[in-house]
């Protein structure tokens, strides 16, 4: 910073503290009368952060003229907490609960994420039994469907359109049933570890899941029947929310956002990750550019989910769900007891009573976990949202040295000045919905 | 698992210098405040991150000597030695990092971006890491940078000193990272020379110190759990 210097807004003053400058505020007399010049249409909105449509605590800045947005800005971090920080003073293995919480609405994606990046470290890829990674990606496809479903749930919620929101959110419950039946939670799983699973599906989880599928291949065309045609809802997306391929590339858009101009670009088929390699589904795209293209990408993504899903169950068979290597799978295995889920009584009573060596390895793994050998590792999956990267760095200790989440939500809401600007008010809450930010994941 | 056997199994090509260090780690299981009677208490390991790769530096299909071989011939055109920008080239777990002069950052940046043969349109961020111990290199800016048209992804890493935390701003090649550079100075006080408003953007704009620096406190009280006091998690044993 330069040394303060007098000017007709700053007059010195000796006193016995040093020089002291007074500011007084002959400039904003100026910046007044130039205001009450400007067209007085001209106001700046804050929107948010505490707005029911802004999808949480995101706060828009918009200068408006009349009904036209001339300025549009965004002011995150309202929901910060310091995940990343937090991981530098966990083991690898606790550091899934942490980021099952970042974007909550893709729980196992951020679970995937990171649990792909600290086994790229430790050299273990080829290791993760075929039906922990089978299992990972009925889990993703599942939650790629419910947090579509929020996203168009919300998003028509915000246009007026109540019964949407209904039917998503119906529809969503039942699949949060299956994760419930699952990993014993709603959200918030922390249910994919580095090396495989927490453990193993429940008994009749393979029948729920095929009925489940059933049913929700039976709700889907009603949201064809209610929106895709319908001309209420097609005025208020088409044309908003406008950003082209060029536009999507500059800012790093990603995920729905790319496809809808018309760019075919989907991690599972250009860096396919979890075998995906060997499932048949489609990427969708569109041309429009808009909104409505992403709400169709985002309908149709769910089909070809629906798709995986039932090829991983065809597919699943009999084994283990955690990797073999005794230093860095967890030794406790889960079960239901009559206070809920915990630590399996066969496995206490082996520990307690017959084996001093697995006490010990318990002891140890659990309370100081696995050594990491240093470096850097980058994992990427394709989210809901885009590219959900996991950027891990170890220090060949038992803590994360470091852990940056490349959250698809904070780089595409960057894209929302360039969506909104020149636009209608209204129509930046079909702009914003279409981005389908979540502040938990763009803030972490 | 010993440091022979580990660096048998991971290291992928031969390496012509040992790594950087980065810190030393001494003892073991967290004693470090007297009263080791493991016998591990005179344990002195340092530790260091991969180090840089000889040719051939392999990769799927050799692709990795292909990026380095048209990356190099595309700076030389330019009149600029490529020895100079690039300071070594890892490949490590699979994955190519070029270890970047900051000087030399945007220059390259636009080249990957640019030239046909690399095209790396997609920069998915920057991420900032603090290695205190790393003298004179304290401050990591890593981008990783993805290549659509040919499918590929690799990762450039920078580094400035605490005493001098200047990088240059990849804003006008890569329009993405304007919020990325932000975050990255808000967590870690890097200074993105040339973005268009480096300003804090998760933190409070009056925020200060810079958190996720290592020498930055967690934080935290202790809570009493049972009777017992279980003290803050930055407070508690730590293993390494």
């Amino acid at each position: 910073m330069s040394a303060p210097h007098e000017t007709p807004h700053a007059t010195p003053r000796a006193t016995t503290e040093g020089t002291v400058y007074t500011v007084t505020g002959g400039d904003w007399d100026e910046v007044v009368q130039s205001a009450a010049k400007a067209d007085d249409e001209r106001i700046v909105v804050n929107m948010g952060p505490q707005h029911p449509s802004t999808h949480g605590v995101l706060r828009l800045i918009l200068e408006i003229e009349g009904e036209t947005v001339t300025e549009a800005r965004c002011g995150i971090g309202y929901l910060h907490t310091g995940i990343e920080k937090n991981l530098e003073f966990r083991n690898w293995t606790q550091g899934t609960t942490f980021v099952t919480r970042m974007d909550y609405l893709t729980s196992f994606f951020n679970e995937t994420a990171y649990c792909l990046g600290v086994e790229k470290l430790l050299g273990i890829e080829d290791d993760i039994p075929d039906r922990a990674t089978l299992l990972r990606v009925l889990l993703m496809e599942l939650n790629r469907l419910s947090s579509h479903l929020v996203c168009i749930a919300t998003g028509g919620m915000e246009l007026g359109a109540t019964t949407i929101m209904i039917y998503g959110f119906r529809d969503r419950e039942l699949i949060l049933d299956a994760y419930e039946l699952i990993t014993g939670l709603r959200m918030n799983h922390a249910f994919i570890r580095p090396g495989g699973l927490a453990q193993d599906l429940p008994p009749g989880a393979v029948d729920h899941l095929r009925e489940l599928v059933k049913t929700l291949r039976k709700n889907l065309p009603e949201y064809d029947k209610l929106a895709t045609g319908n001309p209420i809802f097609k005025a208020r997306m088409q044309d908003v929310g406008y950003l082209d391929l060029a536009g999507c590339m500059a800012l790093g858009a990603t995920g729905p956002i790319l496809r809808s101009a018309g760019l075919p670009h989907d991690l599972r088929r250009s860096d396919p990750y979890c075998g995906y390699e060997t499932f048949e589904f489609d990427v969708p795209t569109a041309d429009s550019c808009d909104s409505y293209g992403r709400f169709l990408i985002r309908l149709e993504e769910m089909r070809q989910s629906l798709r995986i899903v039932e090829q991983c169950l065809d597919r699943l068979e009999p084994g283990p769900v955690m990797v073999a290597d005794k230093k860095i799978a967890w030794p406790a295995q889960l079960a239901l007891g009559p206070d809920g889920l915990g630590n399996s009584l066969d496995h206490i009573k082996n520990i307690m009573g017959t084996s001093m060596e697995a006490l010990i390895h318990h002891f140890k793994l659990v309370t100081e976990g696995f050594r990491v050998p240093p470096g850097q590792a980058y994992a990427a999956v394709e989210s809901p949202k885009g590219e959900l990267a996991a950027h891990v760095v170890s220090d060949g200790g038992t803590r994360p040295y470091r852990v940056h989440f490349r959250d698809p939500s904070f780089t595409n809401l960057q894209a929302m000045a360039a969506m909104c600007e020149g636009g209608q008010v209204a129509d930046v809450i079909v702009a914003v919905a279409s981005i389908d930010p979540v502040m938990g994941g763009v803030d972490r | 698992m010993t440091d022979e056997q580990r660096s048998g199994n991971n290291v992928p090509s031969p390496r012509d210098d040992t790594g950087e260090v980065i810190g030393v780690r001494k003892g073991m299981f967290g004693a470090n405040n007297g009263g080791d009677t493991s016998g591990y208490g005179g344990l002195v390991r340092t530790v260091t991150m991969p180090g840089a790769s000889a040719r051939p530096y392999g990769g799927p299909g050799g692709v990795f000597d292909e990026i380095a071989d048209e990356l190099e011939g595309a700076l030389e055109e330019q009149g600029l030695v490529p020895g100079n920008a690039i300071v070594k080239t890892v490949v490590d777990r699979g994955e190519l990092t070029f270890h970047i002069a900051r000087e030399h950052l945007v220059q390259v940046a636009r080249t990957l971006r640019d030239d046909p043969a690399l095209r790396f349109e997609l920069c998915t961020g920057v991420s900032g890491v603090h290695f205190p111990g790393d003298q004179g290199r304290e401050l990591h800016a890593v981008y990783h940078l993805r290549s659509l048209t040919h499918g590929r992804l690799i990762r450039l890493e920078v580094t400035a000193p605490d005493a001098d935390p200047h990088v240059p701003s990849l804003v006008a090649v890569y329009p993405t990272n304007d919020w990325h550079e932000r975050e990255t100075y808000d967590f870690f006080g890097l200074i993105f020379e040339g973005h268009p408003a480096l300003t804090r953007i998760m933190m409070p704009d009056d925020w200060q110190g810079f958190p996720q620096r290592k020498d930055y406190p967690l934080g935290g009280i202790a809570v009493e759990y049972k009777g017992a006091q279980i003290p803050a998690p930055d407070q508690r044993r730590s293993y390494s």
